[in-house]
């Protein structure tokens, strides 16, 4: 008996709790509008990057910025952030997915609470976004990467791909474009014989890279579509002395590559500035905060230094573009790797 | 000859007022006040009422695992099986199987992976629990990967998002079924001669063989419980996600160890308590929410929670063990 007026009494004064607080009084902090990005995971200088543009946009537009991140790349983990994230009553978020699908029912009740939600540089399905901020045109991210790598290897030759984890949204578009590229009878002679998930994570990505040169011995090229991925590529073919036999490229970070870039593992690469994706994702969040725009097709916004950019279709939904994705070779690297 | 096993001793006031429970009670209290202090969001009922969502879906687990470990065994093997039984049914799914028929095969292959990880310990006496679920839960996570590999999963009817989001009225569904599920499994553990085995297999198995208890049987329905409640998480969890994936759940094997430990479940076996347990899923997940809401980054939370569990378990080993005693 005595068991069960213990359990009784603590479910008892849990609803104390809850019941005897409700007078709580409610902040309002003079109309300055409250802002988060959501990143993938922690740890992750692609992400810190994201976070500087977001942090001075909203700045320059008098809001404040929230930055989380789980400690795993995964959607239950963005999940429970996003539930804190709408009990903290912010007025927008900014969510760089870990699944394309998960994180629906979370995002759909922040938008029911009045929460402006969008999705940046990996997107979220467009039944629970307003619009969806994208870092370059994923068709030209996708098939620029097939055209450097076959130019790269004299266009014969098997090929692997060292992807994020296999729900990143945004790479998995891309690879699909690397595919579409492929079937241009040009590249008859290269083969991709696998596409491989990283996760994002350093130790994985070493773990699958080599694994892949383990299993493809005639391997010429690996492209790496993930700042993480590329990086880790690069450490292992630089240092079991295999450049030269094996190509990387992909997209990864000046200041993480510019090491392989010189030495010759990676000829070039590429990337868009992931300030300026965070920097436009802070004014896209503070204009949808302060109901500027609706994330309607043909809205315009005024995005600070990056000028006027338009809302424009993609697919079902809507997206806001930053620009097209930049070549980093060894002429241009010096002057880039001191900035991300 | 049955041998009478004590678990009443006289009434004593400081020894009745000492107790790791209540001492549980009062860590929870603590977090409470110094995360109300710490977030103007904090004591808000609507945010009260929906925290208890973020972090329940794992505690299914907790229950189960509190008979293991009085038992002095462990299942590591509880993530991997919530992983093969959600994957599973989503699986069948999208295949045209009803969502119904799905979330009962579901059910299965969470009682059939635990009837498995408890024959194999009943079986072969040799290999401790740890051995033997170790090998299930990479055998089982590894079978998750085979059948979706590497991709995911879902578009689940309308309906089944009511488990991880509904509301009974005002409170959480899971809430209430995460409640009705401690109240059985303490009746359970407290109140039936299957608990007080429990307890006796868990202080001593060879005197308990030698009383008569059917120690192998106890521990098979043990671990088949401990499988049927990581399918019950698996069904709230992807509810909640509206998708699965063979990688979800990673980690929560610690996550549920943890808040056993910290409701002062012993890892030496014999000890413990329901109310403990389930006090304890409360802190820890209230002190994450706590945290969350003041944005701490959550490299820091897991260097908090582990703090916080490092320091409830050496309290009552230190010299003021005579003090905390756990019962």
């Amino acid at each position: 008996m005595k068991k069960i007026l213990s359990i009784g009494l603590a479910i008892l004064l849990l609803f104390t709790v809850v019941v005897g607080c409700s007078t709580s009084t409610k902040t309002s902090n003079g109309g300055k509008k409250k802002v988060a990005l959501v990143f993938k995971n922690t740890g992750n200088p692609y992400g810190e990057k994201m976070m500087e543009g977001f942090q001075k946009a909203v700045e320059e537009a008098g809001g404040e910025a929230i930055f989380k991140a789980p400690d795993q790349p995964t959607a239950e983990a963005q999940i429970q952030i996003i539930e804190e994230l709408i009990a903290q009553r912010v007025d927008a978020i900014a969510v760089t997915a870990n699944d394309f699908d998960a994180l629906q029912p979370s995002l759909k009740k922040a938008m029911q609470r009045g929460i402006k939600v969008f999705s940046v540089d990996s997107a979220v399905n467009p039944k629970s976004r307003i619009t969806h901020v994208n870092q370059a045109d994923p068709e030209r991210v996708g098939r620029v990467q097939i055209q450097a790598v076959s130019q790269m290897i004299g266009g014969k030759g098997e090929i692997a791909i060292l992807s994020a984890t296999s729900q990143a949204s945004n790479q998995n578009l891309w690879i699909e474009w690397m595919k579409k590229e492929l079937q241009d009878p040009k590249y008859k002679d290269i083969k991709l014989v696998k596409v491989a998930y990283g996760d994002d994570l350093r130790d994985k990505s070493v773990a699958e890279t080599e694994a892949l040169l383990k299993t493809y011995p005639n391997l010429k090229a690996i492209i790496a579509p993930t700042t993480v991925g590329i990086a880790a590529a690069s450490k292992v073919i630089s240092d079991k002395g295999l450049k030269g036999k094996v190509i990387v490229t992909g997209l990864g970070l000046p200041s993480e590559m510019a090491e392989y870039i010189k030495n010759g593992v990676c000829p070039w690469m590429y990337l868009w500035n992931p300030i300026d994706v965070g920097y436009l994702a802070g004014h896209v969040a503070i204009a949808l905060a302060e109901e500027k725009i609706t994330g309607k097709v043909g809205e315009k916004l005024k995005a600070g230094r990056l000028g006027e950019k338009e809302v424009v279709k993609d697919g079902e939904g809507t997206q806001i573009m930053l620009g097209d994705p930049f070549k980093f070779d060894q002429n241009n690297i010096d002057e880039w790797k001191d900035v991300y | 000859m049955q041998r009478v096993i004590l678990d009443k001793k006289d009434f004593r006031l400081k020894e009745h007022v000492m107790q790791w429970e209540y001492m549980l009670v009062l860590i929870f209290f603590i977090i409470n006040i110094i995360n109300a202090n710490l977030s103007p969001y904090y004591l808000d009922p609507l945010n009260l009422r929906d925290a208890s969502m973020t972090f329940l879906d794992k505690a299914f687990i907790v229950l189960p695992m509190v008979f293991v470990m009085i038992m002095a065994d462990i299942d590591i093997s509880v993530a991997s099986i919530v992983a093969l039984s959600s994957v599973v049914m989503a699986d069948l799914y999208t295949k045209g199987l009803p969502m119904e028929i799905a979330i009962v095969v579901c059910l299965l292959v969470g009682t059939l992976c635990g009837l498995i990880n408890g024959l194999l310990i009943v079986k072969f006496k040799e290999l401790s629990a740890v051995i033997v679920t170790l090998i299930t839960m990479i055998l089982y996570r590894g079978i998750a990967y085979m059948i979706l590999e590497d991709q995911s999963a879902g578009n689940f009817p309308e309906w089944f998002d009511y488990l991880g989001w509904g509301y009974v009225g005002e409170i959480p569904f899971i809430f209430l079924v995460f409640i009705i599920f401690a109240v059985i499994f303490g009746l359970l553990l407290h109140r039936t001669n299957f608990g007080k085995k429990v307890y006796a297999i868990g202080t001593n198995p060879t005197a308990s063989r030698f009383s008569g208890i059917e120690v192998d049987r106890i521990k098979l329905i043990v671990f088949i419980l401990t499988g049927l409640m990581s399918a019950v998480t698996a069904l709230f969890l992807t509810s909640k996600m509206g998708s699965t994936r063979p990688n979800i759940a990673t980690m929560y094997e610690l996550e549920v160890i943890a808040m056993v430990a910290l409701g002062g479940v012993s890892t030496a076996g014999g000890k413990g308590r329901m109310i403990g347990a389930v006090l304890a899923v409360f802190i820890i997940g209230f002190l994450r929410y706590g945290l969350g809401l003041i944005n701490v980054p959550s490299q820091t939370q897991l260097i908090i929670v582990g703090l916080l569990l490092i320091v409830s378990v050496m309290i009552p080993n230190l010299n003021v063990k005579k003090a905390f005693s756990r019962k």
